[in-house]
């Protein structure tokens, strides 16, 4: 080499540095906003939820805005925002489950027939039914990960399956209300309302929200959550920076699978009943949730506070629009409007300069 | 002397294509070592190979003179070896701290380590913070901003940061230096200079002969999935090195 241009010299003596620090000279509020966004994905849906939640206020007053009203929308969410939490694990992998419905609704099945069919003592067969759940999970996980099917592929799949095996195994029966709450009351559990003051809550709804809460933590406080969040959001780097992609993504999906158990459970206590034709339409309004909720279908990015938020904001508008007397197709209508506006913002928080 | 990393006989196929044909491979204590070749010689399934990324149709890998069979990347981590890949291996939406622990994150003391598993951020920031500055990255504003803020050069140091604080017994570097400013890739020449006074050895990679010259104590010369020869710095040129590995020169008596 050439040493006439020794270029590198200057650089070769180690000088005592800090670590560099830039005024943020942004004051704009608009950058403010957006940085916030940026740093706290949750926000975007907590302020369509709190804007909306004063719009119906606004225009139905103390119908809607009131204690009863606000925690009756809890109970409307319970499920979607039970499953909502299940979808937004998977979906954080990259993954989908569209079999949580069906997953939720055997369990539901599960409890009751062995309750009721073979006489099993109902804590057992509650224990059953969150099992089944867990095992169909488990099924999933195993084809994603050791098969390395793509999981829509996999969920389509099992989804028919497990809804088919409902069917068969119910024999189409439905187990009235009036029987469960005079031989197995347990089942009800999760539909057991207590008051305060004028709000009604359900152990359900408070399952939900504890849910929700635990799962976020996990999520940010330990190495498995880290991991999630890696496996979606690049598996190769994950695997060779020695994350058990593998292991994530079976747990994931078993956890999913045993989160829609519970979510049976509180079918039965939402309706009264187990019936094998119920929760049909979780699939797409837990997706919905997820999606307004601002998690990314591509992985690795958002909050599962968001997913509850989410729910919360279809629950919102399907009362507030039914309070208001409009047409049912009115609330589709706007969930539609806002699934598409929620990808906007996402993109519009993604770019890093704004 | 026993090279501390030993492999004899590798064969990797992938298809009909031969990526490693028969190839040996020694690294001795507290040495540095670079590999070069052209681009497709497989000097990156070779690595891989060695640090577990990739497992081997045939041949034996040594370390420390007892045989070793790396199933995955973390096998060779626990193993001691430390990989940094010319991909990085980094998840961009997570924080650098994150990344830098990823896989053998630090939990809490007591209750909430224990039973609630909780991680030690506090411990795991000051850490990585630390070896960033070791490592001259200055320029890094916060340790907690997600890798994919970082420029390129950024996103590298961190990555050779990762390697060089956990490497216990051999560290490989994949093109350390090839997408880093003047500054940062002198910081890392100093820092495999670093360790290698440390007493481990250091396998390097790289397409850049000045760097390669001016660290490595001897030179793996891989061509067409085998090792050509291996050379001394000492008693060759630039030109030479390059002439071996395109093919325009036969190395006279093959050096083992």
């Amino acid at each position: 080499m050439s040493q006439s241009d020794s270029y590198e010299d200057i650089v070769k003596a180690r000088r005592e540095e800090k670590f560099a620090e830039f005024e943020d000279e942004r004051k704009g509020l608009l950058h403010k906003f957006h940085h916030a966004l940026h740093v706290t994905p949750a926000l975007v849906p907590l302020i369509v939820l709190v804007a909306s939640i004063v719009i119906f206020g606004v225009l139905l007053g103390s119908r809607f805005f009131s204690p009863f009203a606000l925690t009756l929308i809890l109970q409307q969410v319970q499920i979607v925002g039970i499953v909502a939490a299940a979808q937004s694990l998977v979906i954080l992998t990259a993954g989908i489950d569209l079999s949580v419905g069906a997953i939720t609704v055997l369990s539901s099945v599960v409890m009751g027939q062995f309750a009721f069919r073979y006489g099993i003592p109902v804590p057992v067969a509650v224990a059953c039914g969150l099992a089944c759940g867990a095992l169909c999970g488990a099924l999933n996980g195993f084809l994603v990960s050791r098969m390395k099917l793509p999981p829509f592929i996999v969920t389509l799949g099992t989804w028919q399956i497990i809804l088919a095996t409902n069917y068969l195994y119910s024999a189409n029966e439905t187990i009235r209300a009036q029987e469960i709450e005079e031989s197995a009351p347990l089942l009800h559990l999760m539909g057991a309302k207590f008051q305060i003051g004028g709000a009604v809550f359900t152990v359900g709804v408070v399952f939900m929200i504890v849910l929700m809460l635990v799962l976020s933590w996990v999520l940010r406080y330990t190495a498995w959550g880290r991991h999630v969040y890696a496996v979606g959001d690049d598996p190769e780097a994950a695997q060779l920076s020695g994350v058990n992609v593998k292991g994530t993504l079976l747990s994931v999906y078993m956890l999913s699978g045993l989160i829609c158990a519970f979510a049976g459970w509180a079918l039965i206590g939402r309706i009264g009943s187990v019936s094998p034709t119920s929760a049909y339409e979780a699939n797409i309004e837990s997706i919905t949730a997820v999606v307004i909720g601002g998690i990314s279908l591509f992985g690795g990015r958002g909050s599962i506070l968001g997913s509850l938020f989410g729910a919360l904001i279809v629950g919102v508008f399907t009362l507030g629009l039914r309070l208001l007397g409009a047409d049912a197709q009115w609330t589709y209508f706007f969930i539609g409007v806002l699934i598409i506006a929620a990808v906007a913002v996402d993109q519009w928080i993604r770019k890093v300069s704004a | 002397m026993e090279p501390i990393l030993n492999a004899k006989n590798l064969v990797k196929r992938y298809g009909k294509v031969i990526a490693l044909d028969h190839c040996d491979f020694e690294l001795y204590p507290g040495e540095v070592l670079a590999v070069i070749g052209d681009n497709g010689a497989g000097k990156s399934t070779l690595i891989k190979a060695l640090s577990g990324a990739v497992v081997p149709d045939g041949g034996e890998v040594w370390l420390e003179g007892a045989r070793v069979h790396f199933h995955s990347p973390t096998d060779a981590r626990e193993a001691g070896i430390e990989t940094v890949y010319q991909t990085l291996a980094m998840s961009p939406a997570l924080s650098i701290t994150d990344n830098m622990f990823m896989g053998r994150e630090l939990r809490k003391p007591g209750i909430m380590g224990k039973w609630f598993r909780q991680l030690d951020h506090k411990a795991m920031e000051d850490f990585a913070r630390k070896k960033l500055s070791d490592l001259g990255l200055m320029t890094i504003q916060n340790i907690n901003q997600a890798v994919e803020t970082l420029s390129g050069g950024q996103r590298q140091g961190v990555a050779v940061a990762r390697a060089a604080a956990f490497g216990s017994k051999v560290i490989i570097l994949d093109e350390p230096t090839a997408a880093l400013g003047v500054k940062e890739s002198r910081r890392v020449l100093d820092l495999i200079q670093d360790v290698r006074s440390r007493g481990i050895p250091i396998i390097l990679i790289s397409h850049n002969m000045p760097h390669v010259f001016e660290v490595a104590d001897r030179i793996h010369v891989h061509r067409l999935g085998r090792r050509l020869c291996v050379i001394d710095p000492k008693d060759y040129t630039m030109s030479d090195a390059v002439a071996f590995m395109t093919g325009a020169k036969e190395p006279e008596a093959v050096a083992a």
